[in-house]
């Protein structure tokens, strides 16, 4: 078989088995020099883009894909001697998994590329790496796999992977501090998700997403349904960041070095969209759509306003970066709340898909700016020292790219016209003031907010006279700050380049579940 | 009732971890706190998987209807690995606080707010 | 380092340990048990050696360079026997059944376990077993190694 053909045939599994390969060969070839090491993992986080690529290609083309580890063909869901029942482990791959997949892998290389010249003076660089490409391939696994068990498998490297990067820099014991907090938290959450795992096990005998959907619609929604569906959508909406379970966000992004909270971001969406995968795919046949939507909503509404209120007060760039993030979430939350809300109405097609479309672009948006942001924070961090805005200032007159950088993020999340923020928000704006006018509004002045706390970032660090005689970043920084800003003027000007490749296939796999179940358990030889 | 003991040690351990989590100021009786909830959760997937009067999967001659299936132990398995790099995480960054901190008590642990 | 007694008992006690992970290791796919559980048994063995002779005595033993490396190997011989079933799928068990290496079928009956069956999964058994005992063995050691700068 060639090459081409084995990639095509194999891309779900070689979306995770790359990035792994990388992470347990990046020590050994440390051994043969930095330089080696390094080229190695942006070559590794490169095909791993170009995978995520193909399988957001294939999935376009040709619809779901799935592909099931060790069976013989890789398409065999059901073998016949299994009695109906999936038994291997699964891959289902649909718009929405691959639509995050892309994003994982892209900020997974920015980060990579960002890295290469954020961390040049740290001890043990081979094992920021290894984590790095860890933490690829927990959120690659997350989006991709149609099975649960697998799902909390994942979510576990994830969180451990993201906590230890967040240790990376001791800084006196305080980013250890914000680590503990973050691994306990979400193995907490992880425990409870098993939890839920083994009641829908116990009751359902399959660990098979599809599968569990479907004997779940048939014998109806039970209590234990119940139980396991609040412990699973109350964790993931805490590990997405969402108010009233924020308190770790800050933390967390706070204190992760350079450009790794930027991939802190996107490790949160990969439970933004377990917890979207789980509400429409799993319960959605069987729970109350509406209530949980509402449930989506207000947590959305709670995110959004908190989020961007706390920000005011903060006085360290990253932190108040972190709780814009909490903000942002909120916009997401809302938008596919609202989506869900409407599932199975007339009021979906005429407002619902829109708003979920509004939603689910946003993520890519937020990703693609917060990103940007949380780069431009580590790259000031990085010459000045210190990440307290009061003792910033007048950064403008030496670190010039910087400043620009900054600027684009700041008008995308503020929601300015030429950028991406606005194409999302206005989506969601104009669809969500048709289920309730008041959604609209509160999500209107929380943009306005998040635009006066970032000017006044804007003011206090790159305004003013010149406190520091500083040098411009280093020249990968800057490269990985461009190709982020290069893509959210790109969706800000052409919107419908995301929306037409990415986001309707994203939006539309969600809202049709059955599609999914009928794909996993239709056989497929 | 005598059947539904495992779950009611489910239910009792798991508000022991809690409790230590919770109202426990030191951090290593939080991890422990972790390490008893995870047990608790252990328990109740192998509990899940218990059948009256099955035979375990290793036997070949044995009926095959009377079988179990392994899936529940391999889940608990997994489950115990994650366990395993989760605890010895958390006590490595016990160690690097009481290095920095010289202390593990949660009150005086807080330099983040500052 | 401990009294004299328990270093006795550690001395006498560590072949057994080892014997013990490796046949679990060995056996994990006729018997219950496996790469993780054998390694992690072997892992205590050190463990168990470590603690009775102090870590002064016990680093000129082991390296630890030596045991990540070991992490190291078991890891990427896990992977690479996963990646040669590429080409039916990742994961696919092409030993199985296959009059080669581990590849004959496991007969019918009582029989006293035939370690030459089961494809790929004893060798993927062998990978995890030497992963594991590299991967414990090192936080071990790295565990006392710092608990001493902690006290100094």
């Amino acid at each position: 078989m060639n090459p081409w053909d084995l990639i095509m045939n194999n891309a779900p599994a070689l979306a995770i088995a790359i990035p792994l390969l990388g992470a347990f060969v990046t020590p050994l070839i440390n051994r043969a020099g930095r330089k080696a090491m390094l080229v190695w993992v942006i070559a590794v986080l490169a095909f791993t883009e170009f995978i995520a690529l193909l399988l957001v290609y294939q999935v376009n083309t040709y619809g779901i894909q799935v592909y099931v580890f060790g069976a013989n063909p890789h398409t065999l869901t059901v073998p016949p001697d299994s009695g109906g029942i999936p038994v291997r482990i699964i891959f289902t791959i649909d718009g929405m998994s691959a639509f995050t997949a892309l994003i994982s892998a892209t900020l997974g290389l920015v980060v990579g590329i960002y890295s290469v010249g954020s961390e040049k003076f740290q001890t043990a660089q081979e094992k920021f790496f290894a984590l790095l490409l860890l933490l690829v391939v927990g959120m690659m696994g997350m989006a991709l796999t149609g099975d649960i068990f697998n799902f909390f498998v994942f979510l576990e490297i994830n969180s451990l992977a993201a906590a230890a990067l967040v240790s990376y820099h001791l800084n006196k014991g305080k980013a250890v501090e914000a680590a503990f907090k973050y691994a306990v938290v979400s193995s907490i959450g992880a425990l409870m998700i098993l939890f839920a795992i083994a009641i829908l096990y116990g009751e359902y005998d399959a660990l098979n997403m599809a599968m569990i959907a479907q004997r779940m619609y048939q014998t109806g929604f039970s209590t234990y349904d119940m139980i396991a569906m609040t412990l699973i959508l109350v964790t993931l909406a805490m590990k997405c960041g969402a108010v009233p379970m924020h308190y770790w966000v800050p933390d967390g992004y706070g204190e992760a070095p350079g450009g790794t909270s930027a991939i802190l971001v996107v490790a949160s969406q990969a439970s933004l969209y377990g917890l979207f995968r789980m509400s429409f795919t799993v319960f959605g046949l069987s729970a109350n759509t509406s209530s949980l939507g509402w449930f989506m909503i207000i947590l959305g509404l709670l995110s959004m306003f908190i989020g961007v209120t706390m920000a005011f007060l903060q006085h360290d760039i990253k932190r108040l970066m972190a709780y814009h993030a909490v903000s942002q979430t909120g916009y997401m939350l809302l938008g596919v709340g609202v989506g869900l809300a409407t599932l199975g109405t007339a009021a979906f097609n005429q407002y619902g898909l829109y708003a979920m479309e509004g939603g689910i672009f946003h993520i890519i948006n937020h990703a693609l700016y917060k990103g940007l942001l949380f780069l431009t924070a580590g790259a000031i961090i990085y010459r000045v020292g210190t990440s307290d805005l009061n003792k910033m200032g007048g950064l403008a007159h030496s670190m010039k790219f910087t400043a620009v950088f900054f600027l684009i993020g700041a008008f995308a999340i503020a929601g300015i016209p030429p950028f991406n923020g606005f194409a999302s928000k206005l989506m969601i704006y104009e669809s969500v003031y048709q289920l309730n006018p008041f959604l609209a509004i509160v999500a209107a002045i929380v943009s306005m907010l998040t635009l006066a706390s970032f000017l006044k970032v804007f003011h206090s660090a790159f305004l003013g006279p010149k406190i520091y005689d500083v040098k411009e970043v280093p020249k990968s920084m800057l490269f990985a700050m461009s190709i982020l800003a290069f893509f959210i003027i790109l969706f800000g000007i052409f919107p419908n380049i995301a929306i037409h490749y990415l986001v309707a296939p994203a939006a539309h796999a969600l809202a049709n579940p059955l599609g999914y179940i009928t794909k996993v358990l239709g056989g497929g030889a | 009732m005598i059947f539904n003991l495992p779950f009611i040690t489910v239910i009792i351990v798991m508000f022991f971890g809690f409790y230590a989590m919770v109202f426990r100021r030191n951090l290593i009786k939080v991890v422990i706190g972790l390490d008893l909830v995870e047990s608790a959760v252990n328990l109740f997937l192998v509990s899940l998987g218990y059948v009256k009067g099955g035979v375990a999967p290793i036997y070949t001659s044995a009926p095959s209807t009377h079988m179990v299936l392994p899936t529940p132990q391999a889940l608990t398995l997994t489950s115990i690995v994650i366990g395993v790099a989760t605890t010895a995480m958390l006590l490595s960054f016990c160690m690097v606080i009481y290095k920095h901190y010289g202390t593990l008590d949660t009150r005086k642990v807080r330099r983040l707010e500052e | 380092m401990m009294s004299k007694i328990v270093r006795t008992q550690a001395n006498f006690l560590y072949p057994f340990i080892l014997i013990f992970g490796f046949y679990v290791v060995a056996h994990g796919h006729i018997t219950p048990g496996g790469g993780f559980q054998g390694g992690a048994v072997i892992a205590t063995g050190v463990a168990l050696v470590a603690v009775a002779y102090g870590y002064d005595t016990i680093k000129k033993w082991i390296k630890k360079t030596h045991l990540t490396a070991a992490e190291g190997i078991g890891l990427l011989c896990f992977i690479i026997t996963a990646f040669i079933g590429l080409s039916t799928s990742f994961f696919y068990n092409f030993l199985a059944n296959s009059g080669l290496i581990f590849g004959n079928r496991v007969p019918y009956g009582i029989n006293p376990g035939y370690l030459n069956t089961a494809g790929t999964l004893p060798i993927m058994n062998l990978a995890v077993g030497i992963e594991v005992l590299g991967g414990l063995s090192v936080i071990i050691m790295y565990m006392m190694a710092y608990g001493r700068e902690v006290k100094q």
